[in-house]
């Protein structure tokens, strides 16, 4: 926490860095698994890379102000680079590694590129192809020379000969990386990070130093970091979230960064490290979750009836231990039980032993995963952040962490609600502008620097934020309730058995879904009970399945009348549909998000049945075959009728 | 047959280069020969497998020898590296004639290969299955490696290090650990490619190093047969039956069916040669 204040007044990177060279020379400051082994590199040869890096940047001729494209896994020398340009006063561009060659181009001519750092030859062929759509890419530098040895372009470097004109450079012209680094300022411009994109061309997000550094120092020292951590960078680069976690904070707070050998091997890396600071977005929790479960069902049944009793404890207990909640004695010693027959071995197995600190964010994750792996131990949270806030607008605090919120504002946060339901922030991390694109500035940020999430979300009674939707999915039922489809699609989804919901109600009566089985795990429940069905159809119309289903959509509207805003959106009447929803019908985006006008249109007479009171409907839907062909299924799809629950405050009233 | 033209013009190949990306490469010049195939026969019994083959492989290229089923060509990769014996004809390797050559004789003169069929320790992991390929480089005896201490500790860590760079090379890290018999089938070639790399060759032969694998696998596995060549230098003979590869990543191509040469030179002069068409599209003996 200490080491936070120390270097509060060190305003750019390669400041931090020449700090850290001093007051820690010989503690780690990168790790990178290689040739099967962990190499070192300490703060001060970091130090020095650095700056024979920056010189040789300068003496190639990049200037103050200008950019440099950074491309590659996360790899030592790409954050050496990044550090190196900011040391010479120029913009690093960090670019997604597995982008295609096009949308490299529309990044690389947009921030108006002269040099570009490739982390292989991938990368480099990648540069070669657009090199005549990008007038300004006059240099590119390549890391790793495998294959590079028949590239004989007088504008290719590699890194080694950089680093050596960089020496000779200088000791030539001594001073010179000094004063650079000193001419630095926190109001420089730190970064350029892309957004992804989903709506239109990438944006590029400025940010300067200020923002980044501050709000960095200022989770720090909300999270107690120190520079003993331990942390695994193995998220793109180009993300915002990955330049916080294992640049910023760890130039701010002075902890060791460890790169994963490859990105196959991360897992493996994870548990050879046992890092103690962890960030992963649900997705990948979900995924270890389901390998650990999948496991198990191949173990042999004396430790598969252990795991489930000691995992039956930890559900139970494990969650207010964490906490520091008081706890039975027995369930206390059942835990510590537990803890040396199960917990222990499974958080060593993946990697979580000494993790003090781990955050998910991005998107909504189950209340059940996010509890397994606090009953655990781990104490992960929840974050809310964005590129535009240099991450972090809100942070669960420690005990008061809540599956189904996503904190309280982050220090010098400001958070508010605007009248549509917008969640909109203020705080020292807002970003300065959309590089070259002021329409898009003034549509994001007022002038007195609120910045407009597109979130829609509110304060619980325990102010804590929750964010339901896109703002703009948001809508009202006819009576003014409101209405936040995906909020409820989700609640849905978490469910195994269902595997895509629509939900509708925008200026209805009444909520009400459309809901896909997962035929998977329907499908093995079938096989152990003796159900038979023929066809996805089949199974999809089966009244066993349709009362299961029920009970699931019961459950939601159970936890939807626990709050007091989202009570009246309960799903009165839903249906199971006879086909799986399908990009190619159009139906899902590629990345399966759901096409809720497509949907609406295509399946109208079930939408209209819903909103009847028919209990049968029936429908045709022209497919398409992956070849291509067309053909119709036809079907005829009961309609259910769900329980509604009072809400919890007006029965208490 | 026309080799004699060829073999007297330099051979000129390039390197795959799309477009203004890619390598700026020059064509390929080779003189010096490394292995010679004089009049080979080899029978077995009454069937004849080869019959007076003759051809050349020069240092540094990537020859590959095609032909359809049963033309001979795994026999006669059997013979270069001392399996069979052939009953005529001589095989003169670095500029020394040999007749009869063990296997192992053949792999300390620094030729490696890889099987048709893998031929791996299947409960063994990646690491020790490429750590087997250095056996023949390691000096110390079994005793003193079971030992694990003075210099052999030292000596295990080199050839770790050797082989580490090869897992590097071949992108295998993330089943360094994992027992073979696991590994999917593409896999588990690479990995017998390493193993045979792990020898640090200079003639590497590949018993169709691209068999039942799917575009993507080939693609990679053409990759490193062509990073091998260009990095470490090793000359390379394979078979092959898919031609695209070997059109591609071949600099001479040598035809073989029934046991005779139908056809030698550049993969151009060969998909011309109306012999090789027609041994390919089936025509009566």
């Amino acid at each position: 926490m200490s080491e936070t204040q120390d270097t509060k007044h060190l305003d750019t990177f390669p400041k931090l860095l020449q700090h850290h060279a001093k007051v820690r020379p010989t503690k780690p400051a990168m790790r990178e698994k290689n040739f099967g082994i962990w190499q070192t590199w300490s703060w001060a040869y970091c130090a020095e890379e650095v700056a024979a890096l920056a010189c040789g940047l300068a003496a190639k001729g990049l200037k103050r102000g200008e950019r440099i494209a950074i491309i590659g896994d996360n790899r030592p020398r790409l954050y050496w680079t990044m550090c190196a340009a900011q040391a010479i006063g120029a913009i690093p561009v960090p670019l997604y590694q597995d982008s295609v060659a096009d949308e490299m181009a529309f990044v690389l001519d947009h921030a108006e590129t002269r040099f570009a750092m490739a982390e292989d030859q991938e990368q480099v062929d990648k540069l070669l192809e657009i090199m005549d759509r990008c007038p300004r890419l006059e240099r590119i530098i390549y890391d790793d020379d495998r294959g590079m040895r028949h590239y004989k372009q007088p504008f290719l470097d590699s890194y080694d000969s950089l680093t050596a004109e960089g020496r000779a450079f200088r000791s030539e012209n001594p001073g010179f990386y000094e004063a650079e680094v000193a001419k630095g300022k926190g109001s420089d411009v730190a970064i350029f990070c892309y957004t992804s994109g989903t709506t239109g061309e990438p944006k590029g997000v400025v940010l300067s130093c200020d923002n980044v550094l501050i709000t960095a120092r200022n989770a720090a020292e909300l999270e107690g970091l120190s520079e003993e951590e331990d942390l695994l960078a193995y998220l793109p680069m180009a993300w915002v979230g990955d330049h916080i976690f294992s640049y910023a904070q760890a130039y701010v707070v002075g902890f060791g960064v460890s790169c994963p050998e490859s990105g196959a091997t991360v897992m493996h890396d994870l548990r050879e490290l046992g890092p103690t600071y962890f960030f992963a977005p649900p997705r990948i929790f979900e995924n270890i979750l389901t390998n650990v479960m999948v496991r198990m069902e191949d173990a042999s049944a004396p430790k598969r009836r252990m795991f489930k009793y000691f995992l039956d404890v930890a559900k139970r207990c494990g969650v207010d231990i964490l906490d520091g909640k008081p706890v039975s004695f027995s369930d206390r010693l059942l835990y510590n039980l537990g803890e040396v027959l199960v917990y222990g071995p499974l958080k060593n197995v993946l990697g979580l032993t000494r993790v003090q600190l781990a955050y998910t964010a991005g998107e909504a994750i189950g209340p059940d995963i996010f509890d397994f792996y606090r009953s655990l131990g781990v104490n992960l949270k929840q974050l809310y952040g964005s590129t535009e806030a240099s991450v972090f607008i809100t942070i669960q605090p420690n005990g008061e962490i809540f599956a189904n919120t996503v904190g309280k504002p982050a220090p010098d946060v400001e958070v508010r609600i605007a009248d549509n339901g917008e969640v909109q922030f203020r705080s020292p991390g807002v970003f300065r502008e959309y590089y070259k694109n002021d329409e898009a500035t003034r549509n994001t940020k007022t002038e007195d620097g609120w910045v407009m999430t597109g979130d829609a979300g509110f304060f619980d009674d325990r102010a804590h934020l929750r964010i339901i939707d896109r703002a703009k999915d948001v809508g009202k039922l006819a009576d003014g309730t409101l209405f936040a489809p995906k909020f409820i699609e989700n609640k849905l989804k978490f469910f195994p058995n269902i595997r895509e919901a629509v939900v509708f109600g925008d200026g209805r009566d009444y909520a009400a879904a459309f809901i896909n089985i997962d035929q998977q795990a329907l499908g093995s429940w079938a096989e152990r009970n003796n159900v038979a069905y023929a066809s996805y159809q089949e199974l999809a119309s089966h009244p066993r399945v349709g009362e299961i289903i029920k009970e699931h959509v019961v459950q939601v509207n159970r936890d939807l009348s626990q709050d007091s805003h989202l009570a009246g959106s309960q799903l009165k009447r839903f249906l199971i549909l006879h086909k799986e929803l399908d990009p190619d019908d159009g139906e899902l985006t590629r990345t399966r998000k759901v096409r809720r006008r497509i949907i609406a249109e295509r399946y109208e007479p079930l939408i209209d049945a819903l909103y009847s009171d028919r209990d049968r409907a029936s429908i045709h839907v022209e497919i398409t075959y992956e070849d291509g062909r067309k053909g119709v299924i036809a079907g005829e799809v009961s309609i259910y009728d769900s329980e509604i629950y009072q809400p919890v405050k007006a029965a208490a009233e | 047959m026309n080799d004699v033209s060829v073999d007297q013009a330099p051979m000129t190949s390039e390197l795959s280069t799309d477009q203004s990306g890619g390598p700026v490469t020059g064509p390929r010049l080779f003189n010096e020969v490394l292995l010679e195939v004089n009049n080979v026969s080899l029978s077995f019994g009454g069937v004849k497998a080869l019959s007076d083959i003759s051809f050349d492989i020069k240092k540094g290229e990537v020859r590959a020898i095609i032909g359809p089923n049963g033309a001979g060509k795994s026999s006669m990769l059997n013979c270069i590296n001392g399996f069979y014996h052939p009953q005529e004809g001589t095989i003169t390797y670095k500029g020394k004639e040999r007749r009869q050559m063990r296997p192992h004789e053949a792999a300390k003169t620094g030729i490696a290969r890889t099987f048709q069929n893998i031929a791996l320790f299947r409960g063994m992991s990646t690491l020790d299955n490429i750590m087997t390929g250095r056996l023949l480089k390691m000096k110390s005896n079994l005793f003193w490696q079971a030992l694990y201490w003075g210099p052999n500790l030292k000596e295990e860590n080199e050839h770790r290090e050797k082989v580490e760079h090869i897992i590097d090379f071949l992108e295998i890290q993330d089943i360094r650990k994992t027992p073979v018999g696991r590994l999917p089938y593409g896999l588990q070639k690479r990995v017998e490619l390493g193993r045979a790399l792990a020898m640090e060759p200079e003639l590497l032969l590949l018993d169709e190093p691209m068999a039942g694998m799917n575009v993507e696998e080939k693609e990679d596995m053409c990759r490193f047969v062509l990073d091998v060549n260009d990095q470490f230098g090793t000359t390379i003979a394979l078979i092959e039956h898919d031609m695209g590869v070997v059109m591609d990543i071949s600099d001479r191509v040598v035809v073989l069916d029934y046991g005779r040469k139908l056809a030698d030179g550049t993969p151009d002069e060969v998909r011309s040669n109306q012999d090789v068409i027609d041994a390919y599209l089936g025509v009566s003996h």
